[in-house]
Formats: C-alpha cells, sequence, structure tokens
C-alpha cells in the first residue's frame, strides 16, 4: 500500500498532461438572509483538495450526486469561480496568465450545458449564437469566412447549414443541444468540458448526441471532461472516471476498473445502485441501499466525508481526512481500509409490514 | 375475476389554441390486484396522461373518453365528490417533484392528519400520531420530532419518501408512481425503489410505475406496457420484452440505452425525434421513425394484436424479421 504522492502523473500515458488539477478547492462564503452586517458568513466548502491530470484528447468522466461538488470543479477549470491550488494548463499556471494567455485559454477550453435551451440566446439567430465565440474572439474575421466556418460546423454536428436564420425556440431538445455543441466548437478548443449535455434529454435522442461526442472526440482529438449523474452513460463515453462526494475524490480509475473493481465504498454502493435493464440480471443482483442522507455541505463530517454512511467507517476515519492510495495501474481511492471487504450495506427487509400491522 | 383496474380505449383530447392534441389514443389494459405494471415512454407519449386521466386529474382543457374501471366501476363518469372518495382509500399518487405536490406552508403533520380526518374520521391527535406512525414506516429517521417540520427542511429523498407516506394513510390498493425517482440521484433511487419493493411484497399494493428509465422497469415490474405517441406499441411480462422486444420501437429504446455493465461501441440509434403530438401521422405513429416501416405504414395505423405468448404489438413486420434484427445487433 503507498500513498499516491501529488506529483505523481495519473493520466493514461506517459505524455505530459493537457491539464493537471493539483489539490484544487474552492469554497463560497455563505450569508444567512437577513444577517447582521457583523455577523460571521459561514464557508461552505463545495469542492475539497481534488487532484488529476488529463492526456490530450482523453475523456474524463466526472460523477457524483447533487452536492457532489462535479459541476463546481468544472466551472474552477473553466474559471467561472475562483478556485485555490493549480491549475496547470498545457503546462502553464493559469493563475500567472498574462490577459492575452488567458483570453487564449478561454479558446482552449469550452463548455456545453445541460439545459440546451436555457443556454441560447432565444434572440439571436442559430448562425449568431454559433457564430459569436468566433467574432467575439476573432473580430476580423471576414463575412464569407465566418459563414464558411458556422456552415461547416453546424454540418459537423449533424444539422444542415440552412438553419442559420431559425431561433433556438424552433428546435427541439436534442437539437439545441447539438447547437450548443457546435458553439463550443467552433473555436477548435482543446478541452471541452461538458457538465450534464444529455440529462434533460429523451433517451433515444441521448443516445445520438451521446455518439455525436464520441465521434467528435475520435475526429477532432478532444480532451473532454465529461460531467454527469448517470454512471452508464459516463461508463460509455469515458476513458476514466473520477468518483466525486462531498466535495471530495473518493475513486479515480480507468473507466473498465472503476466498474469491475470498485475499490471505494461509495463507489461500489453508486454502481450497485445502477438498474442494469435486464430482468433476469436485474432479480439476481443485491441492491445495497445507502441508509441516510447527505450530510450538510456546511458542516460536512471530520476525517472522511462518506464515512457517517459508510458500513466500513471506524474510528481512524474521523481522524483525518484518508489521501488517496494507489490501488491498482492508475487507480486511486481515498480510503484507508480499501483493501478489506466491504460488509453489506442496508437493513433487513420485514419492517413496512411489522409497522403495517401495529396499525391494524 | 374482476381485474383490479381496467382501461378500455382510454383517449384524452387538449383543446388548445392551435387546435386540438391528442395525446392518448385507445389504449387498453387491465391490471390484477397486487400486480405491478410498467408504462414506459419517452417526452409526449402520454404514459402521464393515462394516469392522470384515470385519476380525474387532466387540465381544464382535457377530455377523456373510453373507460376506467376501477373493480368493475367507470371513474370516468364519477362526480368530483365520488372520486375524492376513490382517490383516497383505493387509488393514491405520487409524482415526480415531491416538492410540487407538497404545501409548503403547511407543517407535513398538518397535511397528513388532514387526510386522515377527511377520510377517516380520526380526531386530531390520532391523526397526527398516525402520521408519524406512517413516516416512521418510510424511514423518515426521529419521525415523532420531524413530522411537524416543513417540506423545505426534508432533502429531496425524504420528501418523496413523505410523499409515499402520505400515498398509503388510507390504505389503498393501488399505488399510481409517476416518475417517482426522476428527480432523485441513484442511491435515494435505490432507496425508494427498495421501499415501493417492499410496500408490494408486504402490503400486498399494485403498483402502476411510469417511467422513462427501462432499467428501474426491469428490476421491479411484471408487466411492462410501451406507449409511442399515445398509442401501446408493445405490452407483455416485462422478462419477455426485454429478451425478446417484437416491436421496433421497443428494440430501439432497449439499444439506445448505455449499460454500466457493458461496453458497447456506438449505441444504436433512433432516427429523428420524439413526435408531436399535434401533429401525428394517421397511420403508425412511429413511422416516421421505424426502420422497418412500408410504406403503408404511413396511413395505416397497425391494430394491436395478441402473441401466442401473452403479449400485444401493434406492428404489421414480421415478428422473426424483427428479433433477427435484434439477433444481429448484439
Amino acid at each position: 500500500m503507498s500513498v499516491a504522492t501529488q506529483s505523481q502523473g495519473q493520466g493514461g500515458g506517459g505524455e505530459t498532461p493537457l491539464l493537471s488539477v493539483r489539490d484544487l478547492r474552492v469554497t463560497f462564503e455563505i450569508r444567512p438572509r437577513n444577517a447582521w452586517p457583523w455577523t460571521p458568513s459561514r464557508r461552505l466548502r463545495a469542492v475539497g483538495g481534488v487532484s488529476f491530470d488529463l492526456a490530450p484528447g482523453e475523456v474524463l468522466g466526472v460523477v457524483g450526486e447533487s452536492g457532489s461538488g462535479k459541476s463546481t470543479l468544472a466551472r474552477a477549470i473553466v474559471g467561472t469561480v475562483p478556485a485555490e491550488g493549480l491549475i496547470r494548463f498545457d503546462g502553464e499556471d493559469i493563475a500567472r496568465l498574462s490577459p492575452e494567455g488567458r483570453r487564449a485559454r478561454r479558446r482552449d477550453i469550452q463548455m456545453v450545458f445541460q439545459d440546451p435551451l436555457a443556454a441560447l440566446n432565444p434572440r439571436m439567430t442559430v448562425g449568431e449564437i454559433v457564430a459569436e465565440p468566433l467574432l467575439t474572439h476573432f473580430p476580423r474575421t471576414p463575412r464569407a469566412e465566418v459563414r464558411r466556418r458556422v456552415g461547416e460546423i453546424l454540418e459537423r454536428v449533424g444539422l444542415l447549414p440552412s438553419m442559420i436564420n431559425r431561433y433556438p425556440h424552433e428546435f427541439s431538445g436534442g437539437q439545441c443541444q447539438r447547437i450548443g455543441i457546435a458553439r463550443a466548437l467552433i473555436l477548435r478548443p482543446r478541452l471541452l468540458i461538458c457538465d450534464e449535455p444529455v440529462s434533460a434529454l429523451d433517451v433515444s435522442v441521448q443516445a445520438q448526441v451521446v455518439n455525436l461526442l464520441r465521434e467528435l472526440r475520435r475526429d477532432m482529438g478532444l480532451a473532454m471532461i465529461f460531467i454527469a449523474h448517470d454512471l452508464s452513460v459516463v461508463r460509455h463515453v469515458s476513458d476514466r472516471i473520477l468518483v466525486m462526494y462531498l466535495g471530495r475524490l473518493m475513486e479515480i480509475a480507468p473507466a473498465r476498473a472503476l466498474v469491475a473493481e470498485p475499490r471505494h465504498p461509495y463507489t461500489q454502493a453508486l454502481i450497485a445502485s445502477v438498474p442494469i435493464p435486464d430482468p433476469v440480471l436485474e432479480r439476481a443482483r443485491t441492491h445495497p441501499v445507502l441508509e441516510g442522507d447527505l450530510p450538510s455541505p456546511l458542516a460536512p463530517p471530520s476525517g472522511c466525508v462518506f464515512r457517517t454512511r459508510c458500513p466500513k467507517a471506524r474510528e481512524a476515519c474521523a481522524a483525518e481526512v484518508p489521501p488517496a492510495f494507489e490501488v491498482g495501474p492508475a487507480h486511486r481511492a481515498a480510503c484507508l481500509f480499501w483493501d478489506e471487504p466491504t460488509p453489506a450495506f442496508g437493513r433487513a427487509a420485514g419492517a413496512v409490514a411489522a409497522a403495517a400491522e401495529g396499525a391494524a | 375475476m374482476t381485474p383490479l383496474l381496467e382501461v378500455e380505449d382510454l383517449r384524452v383530447t387538449f383543446e388548445t389554441g392551435d387546435g386540438p392534441v391528442h395525446a392518448v389514443n385507445g389504449v387498453s389494459f387491465a391490471l390484477a390486484e397486487g400486480e405491478t405494471l410498467a408504462i414506459v415512454g419517452e417526452s409526449g407519449s402520454g404514459k402521464s396522461q393515462t394516469a392522470f386521466a384515470a385519476m380525474g386529474l387532466l387540465a381544464r382543457n382535457g377530455r377523456a373518453t373510453g373507460a376506467v374501471r376501477y373493480r368493475g366501476r367507470d371513474l370516468l363518469g364519477l362526480s368530483p365528490r365520488e372520486l375524492n372518495r376513490v382517490r383516497a382509500s383505493e387509488i393514491s399518487m405520487i409524482f415526480q417533484d415531491p416538492m410540487t405536490s407538497l404545501n409548503p406552508y403547511l407543517r407535513v403533520s398538518e397535511q397528513m392528519a388532514e387526510v386522515l380526518m377527511l377520510h377517516k374520521g380520526m380526531g386530531r391527535r390520532a391523526a397526527v400520531a398516525e402520521a408519524a406512525r406512517m413516516l416512521d414506516l418510510v424511514r423518515i429517521p426521529d419521525a415523532k420530532a420531524r413530522v411537524h417540520d416543513y417540506p423545505h427542511q426534508f432533502s429531496g429523498g425524504m420528501r418523496q419518501r413523505i410523499m409515499v407516506a402520505m400515498a398509503l394513510l388510507c390504505g389503498p390498493k393501488l399505488l399510481i408512481a409517476d416518475e417517482p425517482t426522476t428527480a432523485l440521484d441513484v442511491t435515494v433511487q435505490a432507496q425508494i425503489m427498495a421501499l415501493l419493493g417492499e410496500i408490494r411484497r408486504e402490503l400486498g399494493t399494485a403498483i402502476i410505475l411510469i417511467t422513462h428509465d427501462l432499467g428501474v422497469v426491469a428490476g421491479f415490474c411484471d408487466r411492462t406496457l410501451v406507449l409511442y405517441g399515445g398509442q401501446i406499441m408493445e405490452e407483455g411480462p416485462t422478462d419477455l420484452i426485454f429478451a425478446r422486444p417484437t416491436h421496433p420501437y421497443t428494440l430501439g429504446l432497449l439499444s439506445a440505452v448505455p449499460r454500466i455493465d457493458r461496453e458497447e461501441e456506438t449505441l444504436l440509434t433512433i432516427a429523428g425525434e420524439p413526435p408531436d403530438m399535434s401533429r401525428l401521422p394517421p397511420g403508425c405513429p412511429f413511422f416516421p421513425r421505424c426502420a422497418f416501416a412500408r410504406p403503408e405504414n404511413e396511413t395505416l395505423r397497425p391494430p394491436l394484436v395478441r402473441l401466442t405468448d401473452g403479449r400485444r404489438r401493434a406492428c404489421n413486420r414480421p415478428v422473426e424479421e424483427i428479433l433477427l434484427a435484434r439477433e444481429a445487433a448484439q
């Protein structure tokens, strides 16, 4: 058992990472409503000490439930929320960039959002929406060139270039998401951050967008951070998966290893909770039921944040935040007892009947 | 034996500024006591409106025809007063977003006690005690004290458990759950589905589960009904529907879902988008997206035919053709 030090690369290959994140922390100041001016504000740690590397062209899935900090992590990387810690893009510390360097970085990192319609300006035509990033960063691009690039990228995401004069409300959810992807790709970014890009879409349309993202990644050599709560989709899209809980990294591993051999009890509970659309398999599986609720992020448990719901928890878990142990090839898990078997989750059946009898 | 619930040729139409929208177009099914039925479909398939019509909960511009018989008694013709009696003690419903179905201004105890006082004639003190007992049953910790909290003081998962507790107050024989876990995280979803499973097993409550999530259906429902464009595409035992889908839409739906236990290269997709319900084609509603369609299906609506294995399907392509396509895809 060896503790992975912060400097060890976690990427798939040996090449220089495109993105390197070390001990990233995001803290929000929360002021109660009606607070007196002298009332101290409370600190909410949305992301606490997350480290990972992303290789060029690699897809990293980030999963976690509500309040896990996965969206905040994305925003910290894009730079829309202030963060502590180190973020290196292409080897450069982004906190020390010149204004020109910062602009270049914004071109290189683009984002796709969850609600496709809300992310598009209803008063702009599709052509204007997709051209906007290009005209913002390269205002002197000739008209004809803009038109050509917009048509090209629309075609690339499966829309017709003739749609440029229409407005977002004329499109379905799936088409709006394609427009959002086109807008993100027109600057030819090197990293695309997708925050729940398919969770608002119908199953059949979701598959279309997932396939599109996989194609784009293959054809354009895009690196991606794919954030979603649906582990089945994340597994399908990602090379590696990072699991978060209450702002902390629980486990990170190649997608296959994470699903086949999860080492952290939270990951184990998460994977076992995902239903499989196969009645025979599903009946044979035991669904561990994770007891209780997510603790308040304003008062997270000491030490390991998962310990209040963990069947393995012991005294040691409350003492300090467990480091991420190297548990396999490119596989880290933040659990002191990762190499011990996990006892069963959940509790005995029969409680409902007993209580109902009491009523009769 | 009379089924618990029998829906016959149910049609729901909404009058809108742009003309009528046909949300449900001739849906028929029956449900036995203690049985679990899944109604599966994408947005606009009519799955929720089918339940709303049965419960008399359609929006004001909606109209339902056909029959919804509960133990032989047609619910569609009932007065609101009579319907209220059925709704409380015989059939109850839980919804997707518990926050919109709970009154944010009332303590949980008041909302739950009201049901018992109105329908069971209980006194306030007894009703509140019973409400606390039901919260304990659905595993709200410290139920005796927390019953007096307001809805916003609970987490999303706990609110959904409160909804389940409220739905069970009068001991219904049928519980209709409309996307009960869609707004919840996956570990919370597992908690709620485990709870519904216990209710079915131990109280014998029949459950209609309305959902778009095929995974949730697989582990839970005896039978599955697949809706598209307000019509039944396929219906039958869940095992059969999942293992050997015989309708192109069911096949497409099952192939489009990524599975955590598999490594697919590319997901098979259904081309196009879910239909616009105000402009449904006269023939098969799935025609514009169907890989198996023949020209005549554009105008010819295939009838719902019962197969020998106990399922029903509405497609006039041979069963073998669909089954072969599934094998080829796997």
